[in-house]
């Protein structure tokens, strides 16, 4: 297939978005979750094509396909086809009528699966607009768009802690969006007098003539938007929405959320960071990064240690692990590229361990740690690679996360930054300690199912998604492929630190 | 364009000391209205297409839209009033004064790279922020939080309006589009709090947290 890269990168958009609109009218339940797939795999394919096509990111127009937008357009593409995938097996799982809450003692019921199909193809819709954006403004408006999407499907199961985890993430996120779009303007006012044509906003013209812009307006302006897209990223202290929705939501969407959706706010604060390295202010972006980046180890690690519900842990986890983002841009060159690498293992990773906490839920019913024991012996398959993820999630080797992880230390440790070093490897030990004592009890033990401690055959639906993730993570541990890791530099090579 | 900036703060001034929730409706609407004339003299000197579809639809949106939507709501969820805001009338005035000031001083700092901007843009437009954001923390009804978002969406419109005039049609409409959504999913939302707890006073959706005390 050779169309121009402006077709690819439009047809990325509007494939899902045309299939999202149709699956809110489609009645037939085989015929919607077809479409799911159906959407998802064209724009996996889409993305493979663009992915392997490479070089040319377009000339003009909206949409844009550079190393960013192609690296985080793998990973959201990637991710919501095993997401799609397992959606078919839990689709098919969830019963349509009321039922008790396994919690409380209510009676509750799901939303229409209609909606919960034509928000995930909406979602996936509107993550591709972000990381295409070739104009910060439109950016802008496809990040609120996830939000507005991704809402309903938060609220899935309709019971009254859904609807408060709805609730605050509409508002919290909403309000911190609409900081970033101040920081927007403000970058235009800081564009203003470097006189350009239609669009100030441009993403092109802003690095082009970065060296005009205006610098206290262009800080103010970064400010601004780490604050906005931060709030919706999960940076701490402006995590608060987060560990309430990804817990509430059901599993598949967690995924997403925590998989694509955080991603995608990095990708905000990324090219804002891209106009302030072309402007040489690199180093200020990168100071707030590191700071933030730490604060967000730190304060996941306290969290997790307390922590008694295991899907608010993975939640914490996410927390973590965009603070390490942030900390390996924050540290900038090899710490860049560290970061943009742990960015893929993150996603893959922790997929793979939303996916998995759904089969367990469904299980054991129950979110508590406390109450779930020896899930190898209730889910052979779903309890090894609950282990295997467990170990991929505290960054031990031979897994990917692991690599990335080292990467940003070493960088920390090349660049002389001693203090920040030990920081990162104590904190990164304190969640290291939560998370052992969550997953080692739910692994050991004797087997504590409502099912009487029997093991169940599980579906290919429920356990072959996990496993893919799981096996990609292991593969990125042992060799990234050339590609991937060119399109990683160039990544790392626009956020400045070389 | 001074005279609509002086309404804005003004405006602000009166949703601060306000507890009717219907009345705060309003003054919202109307500076919706005022955002949407302003479009119109902001644009560069003779009225382009885009500059009056932006106008028409800010005022369609803002001016009637929501505050049908948000009408609705109250009568639905029969609320008349603020009950016990976190912070009282007279002390969010006061508030609101030094708010002002604040943004006075904030606009003391930065200096703007051009010099043809109305003097009093960056305050009122900040205030209009800093009061929207102040709404938003110290008002316990749902509907209120909404209004908070909306009027701290109109102090960035309004910022944008006048200093990101080249900006563009599209963008601005887009912006447009994403709040009318936002309104409208939280109307759903508030819709929904509504029919599960008969009340839609934020402080009591408590049940999530981290530990149990």
């Amino acid at each position: 297939m050779i169309a121009p890269p402006e077709t690819m990168a439009a047809a990325l958009v509007l494939v899902p978005a045309v299939a999202g609109a149709a699956a809110f009218v489609i009645r037939r339940h085989s015929a919607r979750r077809g479409l799911l797939i159906a959407g998802a795999l064209v724009h996996a394919l889409l993305t493979a094509d663009v992915c392997l096509r490479g070089g040319d990111p377009g000339s003009s127009g909206w949409l844009v396909l550079d190393a960013t937008a192609r690296l985080f357009l793998g990973i959201t593409s990637a991710l919501f086809l095993t997401a799609a995938v397992y959606a078919l097996g839990y689709l098919r799982r969830e019963p349509p009528d009321e039922r008790h809450d396994f919690q409380e003692d209510v009676l509750f019921s799901n939303a229409p699966e209609a909606v919960l199909t034509g928000c995930l193809l909406l979602f996936l819709a509107t993550m591709s607009l972000v990381v295409l954006s070739r104009n910060l403004g439109l950016l802008w408006v496809a990040i609120e768009a996830t939000t507005l999407v991704s809402a309903p499907m938060i609220y899935f199961h309709r019971h009254h802690r859904s609807l408060e985890a709805t609730w605050k993430y509409l508002l919290i996120c909403s309000v911190g969006i609409a900081v970033a779009l101040l920081g927007n303007f403000c970058l235009a006012v800081a564009a203003a007098k470097a006189g350009q044509g239609s669009s100030s906003l441009g993403l092109d013209p802003l690095v082009r003539n970065a060296s005009h812009l205006n610098v206290p307006w262009l800080k103010a302006a970064f400010i601004f938007l780490l604050v906005g897209y931060g709030t919706k990223m999960g940076l701490a202290p402006l995590h608060t929405w987060l560990p309430d929705a990804h817990s509430e939501a059901p599993s598949v969407v967690s995924a997403l959320l925590s998989g694509a959706l955080l991603n995608c706010a990095f990708v905000g604060i990324l090219r804002a960071q891209q106009v302030l390295a072309a402007a040489g202010e690199a180093a200020f972006g990168q100071g707030l990064l590191l700071i933030l980046g730490l604060l967000s180890i730190g304060l996941a690690g306290v969290f997790i240690l307390g922590q008694t519900d295991f899907k608010r842990t993975l939640a914490y986890s996410s927390v973590e692990h965009i603070g390490i983002l942030a900390l390996g841009v924050g540290l900038g060159g090899a710490g860049a590229f560290g970061s943009m690498l742990h960015a893929v293992n993150h996603s893959l990773a922790k997929g793979m361990l939303f996916l998995l906490a759904g089969n367990i839920l469904a299980e054991y019913r129950t979110k508590s740690t406390a109450h779930v024991r020896g899930v190898p012996g209730a889910l052979p398959v779903t309890g090894v690679l609950w282990g295997a993820g467990f170990l991929a999630i505290c960054g031990l080797p031979p897994f990917g996360l692991f690599t990335s992880e080292l990467t940003i230390l070493k960088a920390a440790l090349d660049q002389g930054r001693t203090g920040v070093a030990v920081a990162y490897l104590a904190l990164l030990a304190l969640v290291f300690v939560g998370l052992t004592t969550t997953f080692l009890g739910m692994l050991q033990g004797r087997t504590t199912t409502p099912g009487a401690g029997r093991s169940r055959r599980e579906s290919v639906l429920e356990f072959a998604p996990p496993m893919a993730l799981g096996a990609l993570v292991l593969a990125m541990g042992v060799y990234v492929p050339p590609a991937l890791s060119a399109t990683l530099h160039e990544v790392a090579r626009t956020l400045g630190g070389f | 364009m001074n005279l609509t900036l002086v309404f804005l703060v003004l405006t602000n001034l009166l949703l601060l000391a306000s507890g009717r929730l219907s009345t705060c409706i309003r003054i919202v609407a109307a500076q919706g209205v005022a955002l949407g004339l302003l479009a119109l003299s902001t644009g560069r000197p003779g009225l382009s297409i885009g500059a009056i579809a932006l106008s028409l639809v800010s005022i369609l949106l803002k001016g009637i839209v929501f505050p049908t939507l948000l009408s609705r709501a109250i009568r639905e969820a029969q609320v008349r009033r603020e009950a016990r805001p976190f912070v009282g009338y007279t002390a969010s005035v006061t508030l609101g004064v030094v708010l002002l000031l604040g943004a006075f001083g904030l606009d003391s700092r930065l200096a703007l790279p051009r010099s043809d901007y109305p003097p009093l843009s960056v305050p009122a437009a900040f205030f209009t922020i800093l009061v929207g954001l102040f709404l938003i923390v110290s008002r316990k009804q749902a509907l209120s939080q909404v209004l908070g978002y909306l009027v701290m969406e109109n102090g960035i419109f309004a910022f944008g309006l006048i200093h990101a005039r080249e900006e563009g049609f599209l963008v601005g409409l887009g912006i447009l589009l994403d709040v009318f959504v936002a309104v409208f999913v939280m109307g759903i939302a508030i819709f929904h709090i509504n029919r599960e707890f008969d009340h839609i006073d934020t402080e009591r959706l408590s049940a999530l947290k981290d530990w149990e005390r």
